[in-house]
C-alpha cells in the first residue's frame, strides 16, 4: 500500500477493557477505550490532546506495554507499514519505540544519571555517545555523576530526552513532557521534539495543553470519553468553522485569545455505558441517530466521528 | 566533594547517635522504677530466702542503696546507676554472682542463637520477600505470601515447642536442651557439640522472626515494582532480572536494612521464649529467672543490655543508611 | 493476510477472588468465632477444672476430642477457656492501648511542639527495648492477676497506631476541609473533635483490629514464661508451659491443639484487619 511508506505509527481501533470491582459485590469489565485510533506520519509531529479521562495516557501505555495488570487491550498497530503482534512491538519497545517520561520520578533515585541514560552500557561507544548526547542538550559532561535528586527540573527534562535518543528511536512518545515548566522551557522542549521530528521520525505527544500542541504539531488528534472524535491538521484551529467535532469546537472556544469559554456538562465518566457519540450528551446539535453507531468519517482531510459534521 | 560528602555522614551519625543516647538513657531510669516500684522486695525477697546470717555485709549495703526504703528515689537511681557505669551491675541473688559475670556468661551464648538465627531470618526474608514481590499475583506469591501469615500468627514458643517435639522427641535429630551435653565437664565441649545444640533453637527463632520481615519485605517490592522508574525501565525494554538486581534490589535495600536491625528487637524477645523451651542457657532464661525469682540487679542488669542490643542496631542501621543513601551521602541531609 | 493475534495486544489477569464478599463474611465469621469462644470459654469453666482419674492422658478420641491432661482434664474445655481469657485480655489490652494511641496521636499532632517531641521520645522509649523484656519488667512491676497482665500488653503496644494517627492528622491539618473551618475560628478542640476525629475513626479502627492479635500472642508469651496469670486462671500461656512438661512423654496433643487455636485466633483477626484496611484505603492493597 502507499500509505505504509508515509506513516511510523499506525493504530486502529484500539479498545481497552479493565475489570474492576463495581460498588456492590459484583465484578465487571469496562472499557475504557473504545475504537481510538491515530497515526503519525513520518517527519510527523501528532499531538493527542485530551482532559483526563480521555484515555490519551492509556494509549502511550498499550503502545509501550505498561499497562496495569488487570487490563486487556485489542487493536492493531503497524510500524513502519509492518503490523505488529504483541511479541514484535515488545522487541521495538526501547529502542524503535521509546518513551521520554514527564518527570524526574521516571529516573531510579539511587543510580547515577549516566549509567541510567546509557541503559547501563559500559562500552567505549555507549559513553561517547553519551556525553556527545549531553554536549548537544548543553548538560556538562559530570551531569552523570549526579543523582536525580541533584538535577534542577530542566536538567532532568534534557537528561531524560538524551536516555531517549541513545537508542536512535524512530518513534517518540512524549507523554505530558511539560507540566511545571514555564513557558520558555516548554518551547525550548517542544523544540526539541520538532527537530527530531525534521529529521524523518515520528513523535507522538501526549498532552492536555491544546495551545502548546498548536504551537508544535502538524496533527491534532483529540481524544473525548475513550475515543477519537477527530483528527485535523493544524490549520483547522485557524478558526472554529473549519473544525469539524462539536467537542473540537467547545475546546477552541475554551482558548483564552478565542473567549475562554467554558461548555456546559462534563466528560463522561469511563465506565458509563456509553453507546453511540459520548458527546451526544452535552452537545447541541444531538439528534436521535447521534445513539447509535458512528463511523469515522473523512472529511475535508480531517478525519472526525460525527453524523452532523460537514 | 568528598570533604563534604564525610561531613554530612559525621552530622548525620552524630544527631541520630545524641538521639539514641537520650533514649538509652530514658530506658535504664524507666526499667529501674519498674523494677523498684515492683510488690516484690528485694531486700526482704533475699533476707527471707537465705536469711541475714549468710548474707555478705557489703551486698546488703547495696541492695539497700539501689532498692531500700529509706532512701530517696533518685538518690537510688544515681547509687545504681553510679555503679553501673563503673561496671558493677550489683551482685545476683540467685546466682550469687556479680551481674556482670552471670550476664557475661549468658551473653554468648544469646549473642551465638540470636545472630545465627538474625542471619537466617535475614536472609531467607530478603529472597522471599523479593520473589514474592516480583511475582506479585502468581503462584509462588501466593504461596510465600500464606505461608508467612500463617507463620506471623504463630507463637513463638509453640514453634519452639513443635519443633522440640518432632526433631528432638519425635525423629531423635536434635538434642532435647541445654546448649552442650549434660555431664560433660566445659572443658571437653566441642565448638561442633556447641553448634549441635544450637542449630535447632536458631532455626527455630529465625523462623519465627522471618515471617513478617518476608510480608514487609514483600510489600516495599510491590511499591517498587509500581514506581514511574519501574515503568520507564519496563518501557524501555528491560528485561526482568536485570530490571530487578539494578532498580529493585537497589532500591529495597534501604527499607530491608531498617526492617533487618528493627527485628533485633523482636529477635531478642524470641530468643527469650526459645530458650526457655529448649532450657537453653543464655540472657532470657536469666532473665525469665530473675523476674519470677525476685532477682531485682539481674532483672536490671539484662534490661539494660538488651536495651544496649536494640542501641547497637539502630547504630550500625543509621551507619549503613548513612553510608548507602546518596541523599544523605552527598548532603547530610536527615533521612 | 494479516495474522489474527496480531489483534491481541495485552490481556488481563483474572482474579478469582471478590474482596468485598470475603470481607464481610470474614467480619460475619470472626463475630462469630469470638462469640463461641467467649461463650464456649464461659460454659465450660467448670468442667474445665474437672479432674478424672480414670481419665488421664487420654489421647484425642470419640470422648475427649482433644484428649486429656495429666489430672484428666478435658483439654477441649481447657482450650476453650484459656482462649476466652486470652481473648478477654486481648481485646481489653488491644482496646485501651488503641484508646492511649488516640489520645497520643491526636494530642501530639494537634498541639505540635513540646507535646510532640514528648510523644515521640515517648514512643522512642518503647521501642528500645524489645517488647518481651518490657513486658517481663511491667509484670514483675505490678505483679499477678489479670489487671497486671492487660496494662502491661497495653501499654507496650500504642506506639505504632500512635504513630499513624500522629501522621494521619498532621496531612490532614493542612488540608482545606481543616483550614476553613481554622479561619472560621473555631478552636483546637472543637477541630479535633468535629473534624478530626471522624476522618481519623477508620485508620483507628483498623488499627485497633490490627493491635489486637499482637495483643493476644504477647499476653500468650508472657504468660507461658510464668508472669501474669496464676494457674487457676489457666490462660492459653499458661496451658502450654504446663503441657511443656509431658513433651518428652509423648502426650503431643497437650500443647498442638491448644497452640493452633490460638494461631487460628490470631491469624482470623489478622486478615479481618488487612482486609478492612483495604476496603477503606485501596492503595494499600497489595495483598
Amino acid at each position: 500500500m502507499l500509505e505504509n511508506g508515509k506513516t511510523v505509527l499506525e493504530v486502529e481501533n484500539l479498545t481497552i477493557r479493565f475489570s474492576r470491582y463495581d460498588k456492590g459485590l459484583r465484578k465487571s469489565d469496562l472499557t475504557v477505550i473504545n475504537g481510538m485510533g491515530v497515526s503519525v506520519g513520518l517527519s510527523e509531529l501528532v499531538a493527542v490532546v485530551g482532559s483526563s479521562g480521555s484515555g490519551k495516557s492509556l494509549l502511550a501505555h498499550t503502545l509501550l506495554g505498561i499497562l496495569p495488570s488487570n487490563c486487556g487491550a485489542t487493536g492493531k498497530i503497524r510500524f513502519l507499514g509492518e503490523t505488529l503482534g504483541p511479541r514484535e512491538l515488545a522487541e521495538l519497545r526501547g529502542h524503535q519505540i521509546i518513551l521520554v517520561p514527564q518527570s524526574v520520578t521516571y529516573l531510579d533515585p539511587l543510580k547515577k544519571v549516566g549509567p541510567q541514560v546509557r541503559n547501563d552500557r559500559k562500552d567505549p561507544e555507549s559513553i561517547q555517545a553519551q556525553e556527545k548526547l549531553f554536549d548537544y542538550y548543553g548538560l556538562k559532561r559530570e551531569t552523570a555523576n549526579l543523582y536525580p535528586f541533584e538535577l534542577s527540573g530542566g536538567m532532568a527534562r534534557r537528561v531524560l530526552l538524551s536516555a531517549a535518543m541513545m537508542e536512535s528511536p524512530r518513534l517518540i512518545i512524549a507523554d505530558e513532557p511539560t507540566p511545571g515548566l514555564h513557558l520558555s522551557a516548554a518551547k525550548k522542549a517542544m523544540a526539541n521534539f520538532r527537530a527530531f521530528a525534521d529529521q524523518g521520525n515520528g513523535v507522538l505527544l501526549i498532552t492536555h495543553d491544546l495551545e502548546l500542541a498548536l504551537e508544535v504539531a502538524d496533527k491534532i488528534a483529540v481524544f473525548y470519553a475513550g475515543t477519537t472524535v477527530e483528527v485535523a491538521p493544524v490549520k483547522d484551529f485557524g478558526s472554529a468553522e473549519t473544525l469539524r467535532h462539536p467537542y473540537t469546537k467547545a475546546l477552541w472556544h475554551a482558548l483564552p485569545q478565542n473567549g475562554f469559554r467554558v461548555y456546559p456538562g462534563s466528560q463522561p465518566y469511563a465506565g458509563d455505558d456509553i453507546k453511540g457519540c459520548p458527546f451526544a450528551e452535552r452537545c447541541q446539535m444531538a439528534i436521535p441517530a447521534c445513539g447509535g453507531d458512528i463511523p469515522t468519517r473523512e472529511i475535508r482531510g480531517g478525519l472526525t466521528r460525527c453524523l452532523q459534521a460537514v | 566533594m568528598a570533604t563534604t560528602g564525610l561531613r554530612g555522614i559525621a552530622g548525620y551519625l552524630l544527631k541520630s547517635l545524641t538521639r539514641l543516647i537520650l533514649v538509652l538513657a530514658a530506658v535504664s531510669v524507666i526499667s529501674f522504677v519498674l523494677v523498684s516500684e515492683s510488690p516484690i522486695d528485694p531486700v526482704k525477697a533475699y533476707v527471707g530466702e537465705v536469711g541475714l546470717a549468710n548474707m555478705n555485709q557489703e551486698t546488703y549495703a547495696k541492695l539497700e542503696a539501689y532498692f531500700g526504703t529509706n532512701v530517696s528515689p533518685a538518690k537510688r537511681y544515681l547509687n545504681w546507676v553510679g555503679d553501673f557505669a563503673r561496671g558493677d551491675m550489683g551482685q545476683s541473688l540467685l546466682y550469687r554472682q556479680p551481674v556482670s559475670t552471670v550476664i557475661k556468661e549468658k551473653f554468648g551464648n544469646t549473642m551465638a542463637l540470636m545472630l545465627l538465627a538474625w542471619v537466617l531470618s535475614g536472609v531467607g526474608a530478603f529472597v522471599l520477600g523479593l520473589t514474592a514481590g516480583v511475582f506479585q499475583g502468581s503462584w509462588l506469591d501466593r504461596i510465600i505470601k500464606n505461608y508467612s501469615l500463617v507463620l506471623a500468627s504463630a507463637p513463638t514458643f509453640w514453634l519452639a515447642l513443635v519443633a522440640l517435639m518432632v526433631f528432638s522427641v519425635w525423629l531423635k535429630i536434635f538434642p532435647i536442651g541445654f546448649s552442650v551435653p549434660l555431664g560433660v565437664s566445659s572443658s571437653e565441649v566441642t565448638i561442633w557439640d556447641s553448634l549441635y545444640h544450637l542449630i535447632l533453637p536458631a532455626l527455630t527463632l529465625s523462623l519465627a522472626g522471618n515471617a513478617s520481615i518476608t510480608l514487609h519485605t514483600r510489600e516495599k517490592v510491590i511499591d517498587i515494582m509500581g514506581e514511574d522508574y519501574i515503568l520507564y525501565a519496563r518501557s524501555r525494554g528491560q528485561k526482568l532480572w536485570p530490571m530487578v538486581k539494578g532498580h529493585v534490589i537497589r532500591n529495597v535495600t534501604l527499607p530491608a536494612i531498617t526492617l533487618q536491625f528493627a527485628s533485633i528487637s523482636e529477635i531478642f524477645g524470641g530468643s527469650v521464649l526459645v530458650e526457655q523451651v529448649f532450657s537453653f542457657p543464655g540472657l532470657g532464661q536469666a532473665a525469665v529467672r530473675a523476674g519470677i525469682g525476685g532477682d531485682a540487679p539481674l532483672l536490671l542488669g539484662i534490661a539494660i543490655i538488651s536495651a544496649a542490643i536494640v542501641f547497637g542496631g539502630n547504630v550500625a542501621a543509621n551507619i549503613l543508611y548513612g553510608l548507602i543513601d546518596p541523599k544523605i551521602r552527598r548532603r547530610g541531609r536527615d533521612a | 493476510m494479516e495474522a489474527t493475534n496480531a489483534d491481541i495486544l495485552s490481556l488481563p489477569t483474572k482474579r478469582a477472588f471478590n474482596k468485598r464478599t470475603l470481607t464481610i463474611s470474614l467480619t460475619a465469621f470472626t463475630a462469630l468465632a469470638i462469640l463461641a469462644i467467649l461463650i464456649g470459654g464461659f460454659l465450660s469453666t467448670e468442667k474445665a477444672s474437672q479432674t478424672s482419674f480414670l481419665h488421664k492422658n487420654h489421647p484425642p478420641g470419640t470422648e475427649h476430642i482433644l484428649g486429656t491432661d495429666w489430672l484428666g482434664r478435658d483439654m477441649l474445655a481447657r482450650t476453650l477457656k484459656g482462649l476466652s481469657i486470652s481473648v478477654l485480655i486481648g481485646l481489653g489490652a488491644s482496646a485501651v492501648s488503641a484508646l492511649l494511641a488516640l489520645v497520643l496521636g491526636v494530642a501530639s499532632a494537634t498541639l505540635g511542639g513540646k507535646i510532640d517531641s514528648l510523644v515521640s521520645w515517648g514512643v522512642d522509649v518503647v521501642m528500645g527495648l524489645p517488647h518481651l523484656i518490657l513486658l517481663i519488667l511491667i509484670s514483675y512491676a505490678l505483679g499477678k492477676g489479670l489487671m497486671g497482665v492487660t496494662i502491661a500488653v497495653a501499654i507496650t503496644h500504642w506506639p505504632n497506631l500512635t504513630r499513624v494517627i500522629r501522621a494521619e492528622i498532621i496531612q490532614l491539618k493542612s488540608s482545606y476541609f481543616i483550614l476553613i473551618p481554622q479561619k472560621l475560628g473555631h478552636g483546637p478542640f472543637y477541630l479535633a473533635t468535629r473534624h478530626m476525629l471522624p476522618h481519623v475513626f477508620p485508620q483507628f479502627l483498623v488499627g485497633l483490629i490490627l493491635l489486637f492479635p499482637h495483643a493476644i500472642l504477647h499476653e500468650a508469651s508472657v504468660t507461658f514464661l510464668g508472669f501474669g496469670l496464676s494457674p487457676e486462671q489457666p490462660g492459653i500461656g499458661i496451658i502450654l508451659s504446663e503441657s511443656m512438661k509431658y513433651l518428652s512423654l509423648g502426650y503431643w496433643w497437650l500443647s498442638v491443639y491448644p497452640g493452633l487455636a490460638l494461631l487460628a485466633t490470631v491469624l482470623l483477626f489478622d486478615r479481618l484487619g488487612h482486609l478492612v484496611r483495604d476496603l477503606i484505603d485501596p492503595h494499600a492493597a497489595n495483598d
